[in-house]
């Protein structure tokens, strides 16, 4: 008889104070509680973290990788957001 | 290696591609592009990555077994507690792995299914017994050594989820690796009967830790294609050698001799060159007809069946505790 799934939860972990939490996997457990646990247990055995968050797989929304044309492009035209485009003289000095 | 039984065609009904998607595809590849999970692939790339990360995954969950059959007897708690954390580590290995696979559009739950149904593979090497200490030390050594000189390559392979799981395997391997060697080293350095002992379980472990890397290139007809695909970076030969070479004269310095007459230093291609592997063994053993195959899946199967009113109970109260908070907010309200 097949098994009631076990909920997909991704998983994220600060490495260091001042840092970011960045994704390192993901744990299949049946709540937030376990799913806990089971991220120290999995990505943490060597003091790779100081803070866990879980977050339901479902929940996230994600971009369509086909959509990456529309989404990304346009900004390559878009060079005057950068700090290059502007000429200032160099008697100024550093800007 | 921990997939060796990928020459096998991958089954599934023939897809015919589109042309210009598979140029596509390929000229990513080429560009050392990482493949992401929602990303266009072949149906055939896909087919080949599930069961070659599935495999891998049932190979680290199978893996614990031998090794976890030493725990209770470690000769110390220095032993115990660094095996335990090894067999720990393999467990961890198995998650990630089939978290990788998941990301390709399986579940875990089918993936185990299989493997519990006896039709997955997993590698060979697991179905040997673990007869001695010593075996501990020599499975640390050789097992996971020729573990890590497959699995480096694979950090760099072209499916994201894959390379990224094998990057986290591989920073915990090498204390694997080490640790077994220790456990030769002071065998070795021990009483005669010790030395002996660490004989004994190089004899059994040398030959099948070569069959790990699965059969030679000239029966591999699926190389070539993971190899264009950047699946695979060497192959099967290749990395055979590169462990034979390895680990050579680590055996040497233990004081060790390995069971093989032909063995012998190229001094031309400064490789090791090696005797004929009994490939009829290799057959046998990952076809089910090994010492330990029946054994090893009832191990996990009574392991998976003893935990499933863990599982459902879990899944209950989890249930349960949603639905109470769900009432409290609406009375709330
Ligand atoms: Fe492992
Ligand atoms: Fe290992």
């Amino acid at each position: 008889m097949a098994e009631a799934k076990m909920p997909l939860w991704e998983v994220f972990i600060r490495s260091r104070t001042g840092l970011a939490h960045r994704h390192v996997g993901s744990v299949h457990a049946p709540d937030a509680e376990m799913a806990l646990q089971a991220a120290r247990d999995t990505y943490t055995r060597r003091g790779e973290g100081l803070s866990i968050w879980v977050v339901p797989s479902a929940a996230i929304t994600a971009s369509d990788p086909a959509d990456k044309g529309p989404l990304f492009e346009p900004t390559a035209s878009k060079i005057y957001r950068h700090p290059s485009f502007y000429e200032i003289p160099e008697e100024v000095g550093h800007m | 290696m921990y997939s060796q039984a990928l020459n096998e065609r991958v089954e599934g009904p023939r897809i015919v591609e589109d042309p210009e998607k598979l140029a596509a595809f390929q000229a990513r590849i080429d560009a050392e592009e990482r493949i992401e999970p929602n990303d266009w692939m072949p149906e055939a790339y896909r087919r080949t990555l599930i069961r070659q990360i599935s495999q891998h995954a049932h190979s680290e969950v199978v893996g614990m077994l031998p090794e976890g059959n030493w725990i209770t007897r470690a000769p110390s708690l220095r032993r115990k507690a660094a095996l335990l954390a090894k067999v720990q580590d393999e467990g961890g290995h198995g998650l990630y792995l089939y978290a990788a696979a998941e990301t390709l559009g399986v579940s875990r739950e089918e993936l185990y299914e299989q493997l519990l149904a006896g039709k997955a593979k997993y590698s060979s090497i697991f179905n040997y017994p673990t007869l001695t200490w010593a075996d501990i030390g020599c499975i640390g050594w050789l097992v996971d050594g020729a573990a890590i000189m497959n699995q480096i390559p694979l950090c760099r392979t072209s499916y994201g989820p894959y390379a990224r799981a094998m990057i986290r395997i591989c920073k915990e391997e090498s204390f694997h690796q080490r640790q077994g060697y220790e456990i030769m080293l002071t065998l070795c350095r021990g009483t005669p009967e010790q030395k002996a002992m660490a004989q004994d379980a190089l004899n059994r472990w040398w030959w099948p830790a070569l069959m790990m890397f699965g059969p030679p290139d000239s029966e591999s007809q699926h190389t070539e294609q993971s190899m264009r695909w950047k699946i695979k970076r060497f192959t099967n030969d290749e990395l055979r050698q590169k462990f034979v070479d390895a680990t050579v004269p680590q055996g040497l310095y233990l004081g060790l001799t390995f069971p093989d007459p032909e063995l012998r230093y190229d001094e031309t291609t400064g490789h090791w060159r090696f005797g004929k592997i009994d490939w009829e063994e290799f057959k046998r053993v990952l076809a089910g007809h090994g010492p330990c195959n029946r054994e090893r899946l009832a191990a996990r199967r009574k392991a998976h069946e003893d935990g499933a009113w863990v599982r459902e109970a879990a899944l209950a109260h989890a249930a349960k505790r949603r639905a109470r908070e769900r009432a409290q907010r609406i009375a709330a309200e």
